[in-house]
């Protein structure tokens, strides 16, 4: 602690802190570039130059940088000082030599933390004439557009892209008044967290170029909070729109998950909502097999014909839809018919997750708690491609060691060069152990390669190292039991051990070692830490529902029990082999399909498509790898008759003659929590649709939202009444109660007086400067402590011969994303993976294709070789650009 | 996509190993590749990131950052001419613009032929003779229009 005064007001303040962070934490407008609450300090724009003063008798005091200067007891600083405001101004007006003045065309105008920083200075007339440099601006790809000529040169991006994000392909090039920072020549950024760089870069130079393909300014966007839903972990984002278009995702500050990043998937993923192939009417299939577009009244009339004939309804959940959607599904088919729309190996891997945060329930980490971890297991998990920003995190993890030896050395934890020079190489230790080499490994302590049993076997291995009466596995060969006793050796001593898991080998086994070593750390370290990850946004959620898995589904179509497959937001090609959904789908009188998308069941299998909203188009909960039911809000409101997945559900249980009369998202949420008491909390992920501030709803739009009545004069020229929310107590307009106070899950998008740009502006709502949400970061926890004490045998079923394995990319394994036209262009062409002894042994010449039998489906890609993949290991593309639906890992005979 | 020569090649994998990180002889091997080449075309350079194990950009940041690191084809012989204060005040300006017409190209160019490229450099620590310049590795100062004609005839 330390008792400051600032501008003559006295403080106690954290003494580790700088002053630039306690002076915006405590509500000063202090100008600054080149700090971020990420990034630290580094003093390089000079541009939060203040008054500090030596004592009381000083009354000179000298100009410093408040990012630079900490803040001990005593000190007794001035921002509202002459001098230093002149300063402020200078290095403004000399950071601007340069820049274009290019606002009006300057896609960053509007929420520009430059435009805000020369405001707040009071730089708003140039002197500078002499003439500017110039540069040629490079392609990027498809996420970023570049306009380097706005550079201020204040390398946030370099500090943000190689020193956080480990980035290796942007630099500062060239040197003085030419500096330029990009790439050796045009092309996408190689790092799967590129996309931050546009919230990062205080200027126009990176801007989002999915954005600029339909360019509207941000105070014109309505906006609501929103979930991501391309992995497990929930990242929170703020997507915006413009009658009806979604333009973008921006990041949503979350204190415990994502806080101010997100990854490139999530960012770029939502373009499907703007797809033109979406289903937009109710479709009905037609005798020659074509999907007919029908009104309300005669889909009603349809779809009472088809539930009054039906033999029986059988329910298919989705794992990515909310819990809403599934819930009023269930309700629609009844307790008894419906599933979760998961696979089997999925359904079962994922309730091995479930089980095993509920023996750890108090030590779950948070996605940003990883971040605080100093050794790490990670098991099994191609993190980076299956839930992408725990990669991200787990960067920073490894930077521990480097906090603690700055702590030896009195270096002050936020003055980032000093830390990152003393950290130099020496990580905090991560280990891990994959199928085959991830982009992780430069972090990675002897990146161990195994299929998925010997994964399983080495967690429990190290389990039984741990603590000996864990079950231990068969003789292991001595360099793999002084690795798993380096490994238990490490965990054990160190502070806050980290094990992550996931589901993604489809091997439950995995989690149960996972489990195993957890319940061994637990026992002898309480801040020992589990992370699990799950296939989709919400599959924790569906393993709470408690329902049979997608197979039971098949069966009742297969053995005759039902007649009709009810299908919510899923694709059944995605869940089950072909050959076995064709027949399923073949033998089914009807297959009704709530869905946003043209995915193949809509397009091949479906009798009837009702056309459900994307997370843009609906309210919903999901729950997400922590087991945080999150409660995303509707960004805009569809054309009708497009509706959310869970109306269209209520819709056709009042057709079949029990409507749920479910007025809005409160009464199903009472629904469900009534039926199901363990998901009593998701009532609380939110406030319900009645509440209000002062009497005021919460506002989507800024309050500048511009041409409200213009808009529709086309149609008519009397100003349109914004809809009233029945879900929510948001409002769609700029009217509302905005600031502080408000609940932060009601956040639509971040601004302040003075402060324009997210990743500022935000400042306001937090409790400090990239701390925690004032009322508390959104959501409820749900995992309530299990009974299970006991270690889960250390069962592993070894596969010998040939085994395939599954392989996951980011942009192309989800494939909601994988229909956004940005990603698509990402998506890596698709080829099957062995070692060079595999690529020999199956006598194929690398790039020649090899084809493949899993589950009686043939595929054939193109064979590469991978050095890192164990012998007689098939790796396979998973998802849009490669194989959907079979069951991995799995024994195969190539040939 | 060259490949570099297996003197570069083993020149370089020398630099890397006397440093702790490999990447550290980036701008040794910069060096090298320039003094085989003359110049460091993209494709050389992206060879010798591929031999030091960093990526191109790496190698480009280190590139562009030193301004004797020549990204651009040069002539047989580099003339560097000091511009700072030294030599400004003894009569560089007058050197300059002799070299300038003599050779009919201006900073940053080389004469047609391939002969020379004239480039500006700061003080080369020969203050007390200025103006001076180096042609190559050579330097030559207490310049004048006259001895600078001799000098540049010294040079094929
Ligand atoms: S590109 Fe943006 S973040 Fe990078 S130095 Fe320039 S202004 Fe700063
Ligand atoms: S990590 Fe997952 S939840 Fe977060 S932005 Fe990426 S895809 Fe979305
Ligand atoms: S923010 Fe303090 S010097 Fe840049
Ligand atoms: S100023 Fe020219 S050599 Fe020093």
């Amino acid at each position: 602690m330390a008792h400051i005064t600032i501008d003559g007001r006295e403080y106690d303040v954290d003494d580790t802190e700088n002053l630039l962070a306690v002076a915006l934490s405590k509500g000063f407008d202090l100008p600054y570039f080149c700090w971020h609450p990420e990034l630290h300090s580094v003093g390089a724009c000079r541009q939060c130059a203040v008054k500090s003063y030596r004592n009381d008798e000083d009354e000179k005091g000298m100009v410093v940088m408040a990012c630079m200067t900490p803040c001990s007891d005593g000190g007794r600083f001035e921002i509202d000082d002459e001098e230093a405001a002149e300063m402020r101004a200078q290095v403004i007006e000399w950071l601007m030599t340069n820049h274009p003045h290019d606002c009006p065309v300057c896609e960053e105008g509007g929420e520009c933390h430059l435009q805000d920083m020369t405001l707040m200075t009071g730089h708003t007339q140039r002197r500078y004439r002499g003439a500017k440099r110039t540069h040629t601006n490079q392609d990027l790809g498809p996420f970023i557009n570049h306009e380097m000529n706005r550079c201020i040169a204040c390398y946030r991006c370099v500090r943000y892209y190689r020193d956080y994000a480990d980035g290796d392909d942007l630099r500062a090039l060239g040197s003085h008044n030419n500096v330029y920072f990009g790439r050796e020549r045009d092309g996408a950024f190689d790092n799967e967290f590129s996309g931050n760089l546009v919230e990062v870069c205080p200027t126009g130079v990176f801007t989002d170029k999915t954005l600029g393909a339909h360019y509207n300014r941000k105070w014109d966007m309505q906006n609501a909070p929103g979930i991501c839903t391309h992995c497990s972990l929930g990242c929170n984002t703020s997507p915006g729109s413009r009658q009806g278009v979604l333009k973008r995702i921006q990041n949503r500050f979350h204190g415990e998950i994502n806080h101010y990043f997100l990854c490139d998937r999530g960012r770029f993923g939502a373009g499907f909502v703007n797809r033109d192939d979406r289903p937009r009417q109710p479709l009905v299939r037609n005798a020659d097999g074509v999907l007919e577009p029908r009104d309300m009244d005669a889909m009603r009339a349809t779809m009472e014909e088809v539930l009054a004939a039906t033999t029986g309804m059988i329910g298919v959940g989705s794992p990515r839809a909310s819990l809403e959607d599934n819930y009023a599904l269930r309700n629609l088919v009844g307790a008894d018919f419906f599933t979760t729309g998961m696979s089997a190996h999925d359904q079962a891997a994922s309730l091995a997750g479930k089980a095993a945060l509920e023996a750890h329930a108090e030590r779950i980490a948070t996605l940003r708690e990883v971040e605080s971890c100093d050794a790490v297991l990670v098991l099994g998990e191609d993190v980076t491609q299956t839930a992408p920003r725990v990669a991200l995190s787990l960067r920073q993890a490894r930077r521990n060691r480097h906090l603690e030896l700055a702590a030896q050395n009195k270096i002050p934890k936020w003055h980032a060069r000093a830390v990152r020079d003393i950290g130099q190489y020496n990580n905090s230790p991560i280990f891990s152990a994959t199928t085959q080499a991830t982009r992780l490994d430069d972090i990675v302590i002897e990146p161990q390669r195994l299929r998925p049993d010997g994964i399983a076997e080495l967690g429990f291995a190290i389990a039984h190292a741990l603590d000996n009466t864990a079950p231990a596995v068969k003789q292991l060969d001595d360099d793999t039991q002084a690795l798993v006793d380096s490994i238990a050796a490490t965990l054990k001593g160190a502070k806050k051990p980290l094990i992550v898991a996931g589901t993604s080998l489809g091997d439950p086994a995995i989690v149960h070692a996972a489990n195993n070593a957890m319940k061994a750390l637990a026992a002898a370290n309480a801040e020992a830490r589990l992370f699990v990850t799950f296939a989709e946004a919400n599959s924790l959620g569906l393993a709470m529902m408690d329902a049979p898995d997608i197979e039971q589904a098949f069966t009742a179509i297969e053995n005759g029990t039902a007649d009709t497959l009810v299908v919510m937001q899923n694709c059944l090609y995605e869940r089950a082999p072909k050959a076995r959904v064709d027949a399923v789908v073949k033998k089914a009188k009807n297959v009704i399909v709530m869905d946003h998308s043209l995915n193949r069941t809509v397009g091949e299998a479906a009798t009837h498509v009702l056309p459900a909203g994307s997370f843009a188009e609906a309210d919903g909960t999901l729950v997400n790898n922590e087991g945080r039911a999150q409660r995303f809000f509707q960004v805009f409101i569809p054309d009708a008759p497009m509706q959310e997945g869970w109306r269209w559900a209520a819709d056709l249980a009042d057709v079949a003659g029990r409507d749920p009369e479910w007025a809005g998202m409160d009464d199903i949420i009472d629904a469900i929590v009534a039926d199901y008491p363990a998901l009593a909390g998701i009532k609380d992920a939110a406030p319900s649709q009645s509440f209000r501030k002062f009497g005021m709803r919460f506002p989507r739009s800024p309050h500048r939202y511009a041409a409200r009545t213009a808009l529709y004069a086309n149609v008519n020229v009397r100003e349109r009444r914004p809809t009233v929310d029945a879900d929510s107590p948001l409002s769609y307009s700029m009217e509302g109660y905005y600031g502080e106070g408000q609940p932060p899950s009601t956040l639509a998008f971040a601004w302040s007086p003075g402060w324009d740009s997210n990743q500022a502006a935000i400042t306001r709502f937090q409790d400090e400067v990239g701390g925690h949400l004032k009322g508390g970061d959104p959501g409820t926890r749900l995992i309530t402590p299990g009974t299970d004490t006991a270690f889960a045998p250390a069962d592993v079923t070894r596969v010998d011969g040939w085994q395939a394995v599954p392989m996951y990319h980011i942009f192309g394994s989800e494939s909601q994303s994988a229909r956004a036209e940005a990603i698509a262009e990402r998506m890596p062409e698709p080829v099957f993976r062995v070692n060079a002894e595999g690529a020999k042994t199956l006598g194929i010449t690398p790039g020649n294709d090899l084809s493949l039998t899993i589950d009686g489906e043939t595929h054939a890609f193109p064979l590469d070789v991978d050095p890192s993949l164990p012998d007689q290991t098939i790796a396979v593309p998973v998802g849009m650009h490669g194989v959907c639906g079979v069951r991995l890992p799995v024994g195969v005979e190539p040939k | 996509m060259i490949e570099l020569s297996q003197t570069e090649i083993e020149h370089i994998q020398h630099e890397m190993t006397l440093y702790e990180d490999p990447g550290a002889a980036t701008i040794e091997a910069l060096k090298i590749v320039q003094e085989h080449r003359g110049w460091v075309s993209d494709e050389a350079m992206e060879a010798a990131a591929k031999v030091v194990g960093v990526t191109p950009t790496q190698m480009e940041a280190v590139a562009t950052f030193y301004n004797l690191i020549f990204r651009q084809p040069v002539g047989r012989h580099v003339i560097m001419l000091c511009d700072s204060i030294s030599c400004y005040l003894v009569g560089y300006e007058q050197v300059r613009d002799h070299l300038k017409t003599t050779l009919g190209i201006d900073f940053g160019g080389t004469t047609e032929d391939g002969r020379f490229t004239l480039l500006p450099i700061c003080c080369l620590g020969d203050c007390d003779r200025g103006p001076a310049m180096r042609v190559g590795e050579v330097y030559h100062d207490q310049l004048t229009p006259e001895r600078v004609d001799a000098i540049l005839a010294e040079y094929p």
